[in-house]
């Protein structure tokens, strides 16, 4: 469909405010669906700082290996 | 960065309706989110088709776009290696485990439940649901800071669904094959790295 209208630039602006908003309501509701769930809620001091820091580093390790993996075969094209 | 701070006060405020029950339970959480999930890759699609360079740049990239998510798996691992030397708590083994769902905290979750008991099990839902927070959190700073595929590699699992549509915005639609490759293959990884990680 997108490619289709590609020469519409005023439905592609559209389509792009779209996703913001749909992106804030996706929040918004994973928001809603982890303070329902009492399992986390009631966990959510014992292990929320471990599961905190381990995906931190786990996050962070992916971005520097990324980072370096594009400045070593990406850059120069 | 304003899109960023809009998206930490609805996530504060849809925990908040969450937390005090004050939605009528039509819109209890996951189904919502689903529905909304397909609305985005949607208007996803809609970006991608209609992004010219798209084809291009998956030809151009070829056997390199493997690179991508080779990266997140090594850098993973790697970061909560160093993790698991912090806390005495989890060993080595659990760390990987919980790291190796790449985002996908659904599946990972249930999978670890499953094999190590339930405390692990919370740990890996917290865990990867933070993954996919920090991701759409940070997905500006990371592309200033880290280069262009370093939001898609914190992604991990998820840059295929719930965060390609912020990658996209950040990064370009042109993109967004390489993002949904990327979280493809590692969604495809996940059932079968976790077993083999607590065996």
């Amino acid at each position: 469909m997108g490619y289709l209208l590609r020469n519409k630039r005023r439905f592609l602006v559209l389509s792009a405010r779209l996703t913001d908003g749909a992106i804030f309501l996706l929040l918004f509701f994973l928001g809603v669906s982890v303070g329902m769930n009492e399992e986390v809620v009631s966990n959510f001091q014992n292990i929320g700082l471990q599961a905190f820091l381990l995906t931190v580093l786990g996050t962070l390790g992916s971005v520097v290996v990324s980072w370096l993996f594009y400045l070593l075969f990406f850059r120069k094209r | 960065m304003k899109n960023s701070i809009l998206i930490v006060i609805f996530f504060v405020v849809g925990l908040g309706f969450g937390l005090f029950s004050l939605l009528p339970d039509v819109f209890s959480g996951s189904r919502m989110t689903l529905y909304i999930l397909y609305l985005l890759l949607f208007l996803v699609g809609i970006g991608v088709g209609a992004n010219k360079h798209t084809l291009n740049l998956l030809r151009s990239v070829n056997l390199k776009i493997f690179l991508i998510p080779l990266s997140v798996i090594v850098g993973t691992f790697l970061g909560t290696l160093v993790y698991s030397f912090l806390d005495d708590s989890l060993s080595l083994r659990q760390c990987w485990a919980v790291g190796s769902g790449f985002g996908y905290y659904s599946l990972s979750s249930v999978l670890i439940t499953e094999i190590a008991g339930e405390s692990l099990g919370v740990i890996a839902l917290l865990s990867n649901i933070i993954r996919e927070i920090l991701t759409l959190l940070l997905t500006p700073l990371l592309y200033r800071f880290f280069g262009r595929y370093a939001p898609i590699s914190a992604g991990g699992a998820t840059s295929m669904d719930t965060t390609l549509p912020v990658i996209t915005r950040t990064v370009g639609a042109e993109y967004a094959a390489i993002s949904v490759f990327s979280g493809l293959v590692l969604t495809l990884l996940v059932p079968f790295l976790v077993p083999l990680i607590l065996s």
